[in-house]
């Protein structure tokens, strides 16, 4: 052995290459639809029917046509489901009536729902196949809009007597608004996005003579995955094994697993053959779980000097036709509700309401973004109404600095944070005053293309929930004798990086090059318990577990080690060198881990509990150029401040605060799920629903500052959803702004060019008048 | 009906439906999985490869159309030109600067990309934002994949 | 998604795709690039039992100068009108246009005689074909003729070809490399236009308002009265009934297509 201890670099902070991506550049990662497997064997193809209307009951379903048809295996519907039990709501709140059957049981309540499961050969027959399955219905009456639902006039559950899935009612005390020198009220849509992973869902299944079902699936987390598919298959957890292939993106709506997978499990088991199921674009634009869908209503009161004094909000939740994790979306927004501001008085509540369109489930940000949406655009309006610069009111009411805890009027208790400086710094950094000043001459000109600048502060939740819905992860560590380590991780990558990080927080305590470790999830066998990636949970959980795993691995080698080489254990110390421990002062004389593992296993399995939830926050400006001849708004650039704490790999981080900055963007520029008045869903193709594209959107500018937290020991906190929550009031704000000069004060999202045109003309009109 | 094709370099001949897609043929015949399929419509861009040295979305070419073509998938374009780790320098470009997280609209971008460059070898931003418009990606936000497509630009240029 | 079945034969040239149309009937289709026909069967809107493959026909893609116009052959791409030096020398409109058609790798694989044949009225061929005033030529049983666009395009995704018939030239006169414009207006630049506008000539196409393109005729008129651009643009709008969608209603497209039209004159030089 050669020098040890010499200083070294960490590796900690570096833009570090992701290890996983030559197999993904070169032959593509192995997603559901890739996998080739001897098990799937003689698959039978999955093609499930959907409903075609938005509520009716079904009369009949003829399936003789199909079934006479050559390469037809079978036609299942939920009358061949009857041995399951009756399923159970997503959340225990929610009244049991309101869950999904597997297949549509009597009546459909959303356009894809899924009636029947057509079983073939190949893929090709199963859509003609499909087609001749002849569904009756008789329709019944539609609500689409949730202000309408609120009202109770048409059912979606006669027998429940309400679409009210869960609420939290408005007390009834006091104005808080007397005494404000001003009061605002609006009525904002954030409106309802299609998640739109480019991987659609998919399944593959086989019932194994270990007489367990095994499902690969794209999920955020087996664990989770494989409890709910047990559960909606009436089985116990441990006769579900789940293998997570790659996974096409997520965005929180593959967290778990969907009625058509656990249909797929069935199928395995009772047709005696493997299954496999991918849905086409199409299917997946109606049928996977969309994001947002909140009607808020916001009042906010305060003084001409700019000081907010009491902020109102209520929250409709469009939950869909079947509550999944949507119903649930406006605790998180009424929790987030004052954000980074220090109000006085708070009045929220909630009420979330079934329709029949697609379930609302959990998008990017899940109940924060909308939050932040709601009080930036109060913001807004309120310092539009006093005519104050909307930079200087909110400067006038953050929260001031904290490093220790403090309790939000929203009940939430924030960690750590600094927003004075965040707005400060992404302020100096767009060059905000200049940027005023061209506006300013602009609108002097009276050019056609004049300039708009939005400003947001945010604060959100990451690592609220987790393994178990705690706030912990586990994670494995070992070395092999041949110098290689493993880790075993209960988060679940799908572009986030683990195997490249994990790597790099192992390497950081071993000394072993990140290229000899290899990271393992996914497959409930290897790794029965964990918490997934959610929320932004991975790094401050999964990554802590795999820093603390590492670092007790060194304890066990270091007793071993002791022993091997006749010392005490106190006097060894790690050699970053050579991946091993040497005898302080004595050259030479020391053994590598893989040495040690030779002798006897040697692995670490540990726990890592967080204190709680990490509150990350920031400060966006977005500059939208706005043709105010056609309303059409061009997004120029997006200055994004966004503090997740100590930063482990900033090529990763960077890469996650771009995709959710534009996903984000995209919301208040361009993309919305919409339903004709019959339910009937208008943009269910990549041609109709307009998924942001490289022409919409400029390359950021980012500005990193590091607010470490005391929750884990990297001072880590979560990232992968602070773009899209800063942004979208950011990039809306701006759009607006470049048409305030003419009037408007508020323009819904998205902000088409039809919509900021009518926006322009109803000024126009009304100062006419 | 009878289709010869080259497929990364290597003659095939099969009996394919009429019917049947060239991104599926890709996938299922020649078990090329790296091809994705990502939408119904021609939007996506996921499937792009070459036929014949250009990109073409290969969800909307019937197999049958390509008979007689060459064709490149994203498991043979390393083999048309050398970079860094063995990688085509778009491939590598895209790995230097995560020009990718999930992957799934990886391999497309990537033969995007490859196209872009072969047609044009010195884009601005403004021309490859442009020339990957067909290409969806959830994931990147773009950023990054459009600093990717700059920087084979200018590793092609320096090793010309 | 996937077609539905049917079969497929290779035509050898246009002369046997015209006796295969006629042999299959009805239930056949041409397909070239296969960019509109293909999406619309895979959706499952569309269901030819035959594809008669023109693609690979010889001699029926070029663009040449013929006397006062510019030939181009049906099975002309998009990508090669686009970079066609004779095409942006003699009739840049169509040049320009084709650049705005979806995505490059769609402008790889479209032709302009699926484009025409096509007859979606969002598009962008059909609308710069309109304005050129261009001639079009059709093979049938009967040997060739010639239809003047302005007797083209029939109505919603309808032309002027009979059944059995098929598009095998455009004839655009020449017009030298000024005085032209296509104006695209667009949620994403490879969206299909809201509203778009194509010039040359003191012509003026609108894409997107109406069942077909259409000529705005009040702006033609007043361009040859001697009015300025934006007192001709005023009068874009004049007679049309555009649909109505998510992204427009009517009255937002008719003032779209008055800007646009005003702003294509501007750029095509009327002052």
């Amino acid at each position: 052995m050669t020098a040890i201890n010499l200083p070294r670099g960490s590796i900690l902070g570096t833009r570090v290459q992701r290890l996983e991506d030559p197999e993904f550049l070169t032959s593509g990662a192995v997603y559901t639809d890739d996998i080739v497997d001897e098990r799937l064997t003689g698959a039978v193809w999955v093609t499930f029917v959907r409903a075609t209307l938005a509520h009716a009951t079904i009369t009949s379903i003829d399936t003789r046509a199909a079934l006479a048809t050559e390469g037809c295996v079978g036609v299942i519907t939920a009358a061949d489901l009857a041995d399951l039990p009756a399923q159970a709501p997503m959340m225990p709140l929610y009244p049991t009536g309101m869950a999904q059957p597997l297949l549509a049981t009597g009546t459909v309540r959303y356009v894809g729902e899924p009636v029947a499961a057509v079983l073939t050969d190949s893929r090709y027959t199963g859509e003609d196949i499909a087609e001749l399955v002849n569904i009756d219905y008789e329709p019944l009456p539609v609500v689409v809009d949730p202000v309408e639902a609120a009202t109770d006039e048409t059912l979606l559950f006669p027998e429940l007597g309400t679409n009210v899935v869960c609420a939290k009612p408005l007390a009834a005390d006091d104005d808080i608004f007397a005494g404000c020198e001003v009061v605002v009220t609006a009525t904002i849509q954030n409106q309802r996005v299609a998640v739109a992973p480019m991987e659609v869902r998919a399944a593959a299944a086989i019932w194994g003579a270990d007489d367990r079902l095994t499902a690969w699936v794209p999920n955020q987390g087996a664990q989770g995955a494989q409890a709910r598919l047990a559960r909606m298959l009436g089985l116990p957890v441990a006769q579900v094994r789940i293998i997570t292939p790659a996974v096409g993106g997520a965005f929180g709506a593959k967290v778990g697993a969907d009625p058509e997978a656990a249909v797929v499990g069935w199928i395995a088991r009772h047709v005696g053959r493997p299954a496999r199921w991918v849905e086409t674009r199409s299917e997946n634009m109606i049928a996977m779980t969309h994001g947002r869908a909140q009607v808020q209503s916001v009042t906010i009161g305060g003084d001409r000097d700019g000081r907010v004094r009491a902020y109102r909000l209520h929250v409709l939740q469009d939950s869909g036709a079947y509550p999944r994790f949507g119903a649930m979306l406006p605790t998180l927004t009424l929790l987030m509700a004052p954000g980074v501001y220090d109000i006085d008085r708070l009045q929220l509540s909630y009420e979330s309401v079934a329709t029949n369109t697609t379930p609302v489930g959990a998008y990017r940000g899940a109940g924060r973004p909308e939050a932040t949406a709601a009080i930036e655009r109060a913001m807004d309006l309120f310092a539009a109404e006093i005519g104050l610069d909307p930079a200087v009111v909110r400067r006038r009411n953050l929260l001031a600095p904290f490093t220790e805890p403090i309790t939000s009027k929203g009940g939430a208790a924030y960690d750590s944070g600094d927003y004075v400086m965040a707005l400060d710094t992404v302020l100096a950094a767009a060059g905000y005053e200049q940027l005023r000043r061209e506006q300013a001459i602009r609108r002097e000109r009276g050019d056609a293309v004049q300039l708009g600048i939005g400003v947001s502060v945010y604060v959100e939740i990451t690592g609220g929930g987790g393994e178990a819905g705690a706030s912990k992860e586990n994670a494995t560590v070992q070395v092999h004798p041949d110098g290689t380590a493993t880790i075993l991780t209960g988060t679940s990558p799908h572009g986030q990086g683990h195997a490249t990080v994990w790597a790099m927080l192992a390497s950081e305590e071993l000394g072993i090059p990140i290229e000899r470790i290899t990271v393992r999830w996914g497959d409930t066998d290897l790794v029965p318990e964990g918490g997934g990636t959610g929320g932004s949970r991975s790094l401050q959980q999964g990554g802590a577990a795999v820093r603390q795993a590492a670092r007790e691995l060194v304890d066990v080698a270091r007793e071993r080690a002791a022993d091997r080489l006749e010392v005490s254990p106190d006097d060894l110390e790690i050699d970053y060198t050579n991946a091993g421990l040497v005898v302080r002062g004595v050259p030479g004389a020391g053994v590598t881990f893989a040495e040690l593992a030779a002798d006897e296993p040697l692995l670490v399995r540990s726990v890592f509990r967080a204190p709680g939830a990490t509150y990350p926050f920031g400060a966006h400006v977005a500059v939208a150029e706005v043709d105010v001849e056609t309303g059409r708004a061009e997004l120029t650039r997006l200055i994004a401040l966004d503090d997740a704490g100590v930063v482990v790999n900033p090529l990763i981080a960077e890469g996650q605060r771009h995709g959710g900055l534009a996903q984000g963007a995209a919301q208040a520029l361009l993309e919305e799920v919409r339903y004709d008045e019959d339910g009937n869903p208008t943009t269910s193709t990549f041609a109709d629903y307009p998924i942001v594209s490289a022409t919409e959107v400029p390359s950021f500018e980012l500005v990193t500052t590091e607010t470490p937290t005391t929750y884990n020991p990297l001072g880590a906190k979560g990232i992968g959803e602070a773009g899209s929550i800063g942004s979208t009031p950011a990039v809306q704000s701006a759009v607006i702004d470049a048409v305030a000069h003419l009037g408007v004060r508020h323009i819904d999202m998205p902000t088409s060019s039809m919509r900021v045109w009518s926006a322009i003309r109803a000024a126009n009109e009304g100062t006419e008048h | 009906m009878r289709l010869s094709i080259t497929v990364n370099g290597q003659a095939h001949a099969d009996d394919v439906e009429p019917r049947m897609l060239l991104a599926h043929y890709l996938r299922d015949v020649c078990g090329l999985k790296g091809t994705n399929i990502g939408c119904d419509t021609t939007s996506c861009g996921a499937c792009t490869v070459h036929v014949d040295g250009e990109s073409v979305k290969s969800c909307t070419v019937l197999a049958v159309q390509s008979d007689g073509a060459d064709v490149t998938t994203v498991e043979g374009l390393a083999a048309t030109r050398s970079g860094p780790n063995g990688m085509h320098p778009v491939q590598a470009a895209f790995q230097a600067e995560h020009g990718l997280q999930c992957g799934f609209c990886t391999p497309g971008m990537v033969m995007a990309t490859a196209g872009l460059l072969a047609e044009n070898p010195k884009p601005t931003e403004r021309e490859v934002r442009e020339a990957l418009e067909g290409n969806l990606c959830r994931c990147t936000g773009y950023h990054n994949i459009v600093r990717a497509a700059l920087t084979a630009a200018e590793t092609m240029a320096a090793s010309e | 998604m996937i077609p539905a079945s049917f079969d497929y034969v290779l035509a050898g040239s246009l002369d046997d795709a015209v006796t295969l149309l006629a042999e299959h009937g009805d239930d056949a289709k041409l397909i070239a690039g296969g960019h509109s026909l293909l999406p619309m069967m895979k959706l499952r809107l569309a269901f030819p039992t035959v594809l008669i493959d023109i693609r690979k026909v010889p001699g029926a893609a070029y663009v040449r100068v013929d006397g006062d116009a510019v030939a181009i052959g049906a099975l002309t791409r998009h990508c090669d009108l686009v970079a066609s030096d004779v095409l942006r020398a003699e009739a840049p409109l169509i040049a320009m246009a084709a650049g705005f058609v979806g995505d490059p790798q769609i402008r790889h694989r479209g032709t302009i005689g699926g484009s025409l044949s096509h007859a979606d009225p969002a598009a962008d061929l059909p609308a710069a074909v309109l304005a050129s005033d261009a001639v079009l030529v059709a093979l049938g049983q009967d040997g060739h003729r010639e239809i003047p666009v302005a007797d083209f395009f029939a109505g919603y995704f309808e032309t002027a070809l009979a059944p059995g018939e098929v598009l095998t030239e455009i004839r655009v006169p020449r017009t030298g490399p000024k005085g032209y414009h296509y104006e695209k207006f667009v949620r994403r630049a490879n969206d299909w236009a809201i509203v778009a506008v194509a010039t040359v000539a003191g012509r003026v196409a609108l894409a997107n308002m109406a069942a077909t393109p259409v000529r705005a005729a009040a702006t033609e008129a007043a361009l040859a009265s001697g009015a300025s651009a934006a007192e001709a643009a005023a009068l874009a709008a004049e007679g049309t009934q555009p649909v109505q969608d998510m992204h427009a209603d009517q009255e937002y497209r008719k003032h779209l297509a008055r800007v646009l039209t005003r702003r294509g004159l501007i750029a095509a030089g009327v002052a």
